[in-house]
């Protein structure tokens, strides 16, 4: 069989189908985090495979943006996880209702 | 040979999604993170992104797992969770058809697109992406014959390094600022609150939100 972009882009949707059950599945706020870089990862394998399939190198620009911005993102939420878990411990995702979300 | 390449790291990816998901031990979903990011990688590389390649091993799974890691060592939530119970009455059957939909409605667009792209209409679309917006193409054109022989080691990295250093070269200073941004704000989140510097009153653990904001309310 010959390997196309389709396959590429069914993976990718795969994988970010993944993360989107896992996200709304799981109720610890790491494993919804790890979920959600699943789905920025997959999103990134469609910009790598489009680049690719177009002969455009605006893809990968895109992908080295998108990694820079989730890089950013962890650092962010997982301050805040930490901050949360500091005041409450084994808090869900379903406790955190303190600030009327 | 790619072709084989793919299969593998296809299912290794898709293995190690479903491990995220499953795994009850946070450790243990991170690490399936990582056996997923790796494939991701791999499939980079087959697809000639070798710069991106690197990054996302150095990136994703050298510095945010491990990030991930450390938080949950800091916290000690390593125990198992208890996936039994199901907390809210029907959340998993509507998350997984909602997975479902997302999935369904994406390769229908796939396939609906791949139809039209079958037909030799890809050249054509890549090369109107060049003639409209000529930017990430006049950075790689100046590189000359290095680019048509495509024999070269490292053609990926120069292209890559020659347009982010040209064309958005003021998206990448912002991307600086945001990281600066990031690391300041995280410092700001994480610190212990101590003495007077603490304004939130300490919540106790597990109680309604009732109590919270009688409590909210006197302070």
């Amino acid at each position: 069989m010959e390997l196309t972009s389709t396959w590429y882009l069914v993976l990718a949707a795969i994988l970010f189908a993944l993360g989107a059950t896992g996200l709304l599945v799981r109720r610890n706020p790491l494993i919804m985090f790890m979920c959600v870089e699943l789905m920025l990862n997959a999103v990134n394998l469609t910009f790598v495979t489009f680049g690719n399939d177009l002969n455009d190198l605006g893809g990968e620009i895109s992908v080295f943006f998108v990694l820079v911005v989730a890089a950013a993102e962890v650092v962010i939420g997982l301050a805040i996880i930490v901050a949360i878990m500091r005041r409450r411990n084994e808090a869900t995702a379903d406790d955190l209702s303190a600030l009327r979300g | 040979m790619e072709f084989v390449v793919f299969i593998i790291a296809g299912l290794l990816a898709i293995i190690g999604a479903l491990g995220l998901i499953g795994f009850k031990n946070p450790v243990h979903s991170a690490l399936s993170l990582v056996l997923s990011l790796f494939a991701v990688a791999v499939l980079f590389l087959n697809q000639d992104a070798q710069f991106l390649a690197a990054v996302q091993v150095i990136v994703y799974a050298g510095a945010i797992v491990v990030l991930f890691l450390f938080v949950i060592m800091l916290l000690g939530v390593d125990q198992a969770e208890d996936l039994s119970v199901e907390p809210i009455a029907g959340q998993r059957p509507i998350a997984l058809a909602i997975g479902a939909g997302v999935l369904a409605l994406s390769v229908l667009f796939i396939s609906v697109a791949a139809d039209g792209g079958a037909t030799g209409q890809q050249s054509v679309t890549a090369e109107k992406v060049d003639s409209i917006t000529g930017t990430a193409q006049s950075a790689t054109a100046a590189l000359g014959d290095n680019q048509t022989d495509g024999t070269e080691t490292i053609p990926n990295i120069e292209q890559l390094g020659r347009t982010l250093f040209t064309d958005y070269v003021f998206a990448f200073e912002v991307t600086a600022l945001l990281l600066t941004i990031a690391v300041v704000g995280a410092v700001m989140l994480a610190r212990k609150p101590k003495g007077e510097l603490a304004p939130l009153p300490v919540i106790p653990g597990r109680s309604g939100t009732t109590d919270e904001t009688e409590e909210l309310e006197d302070a």
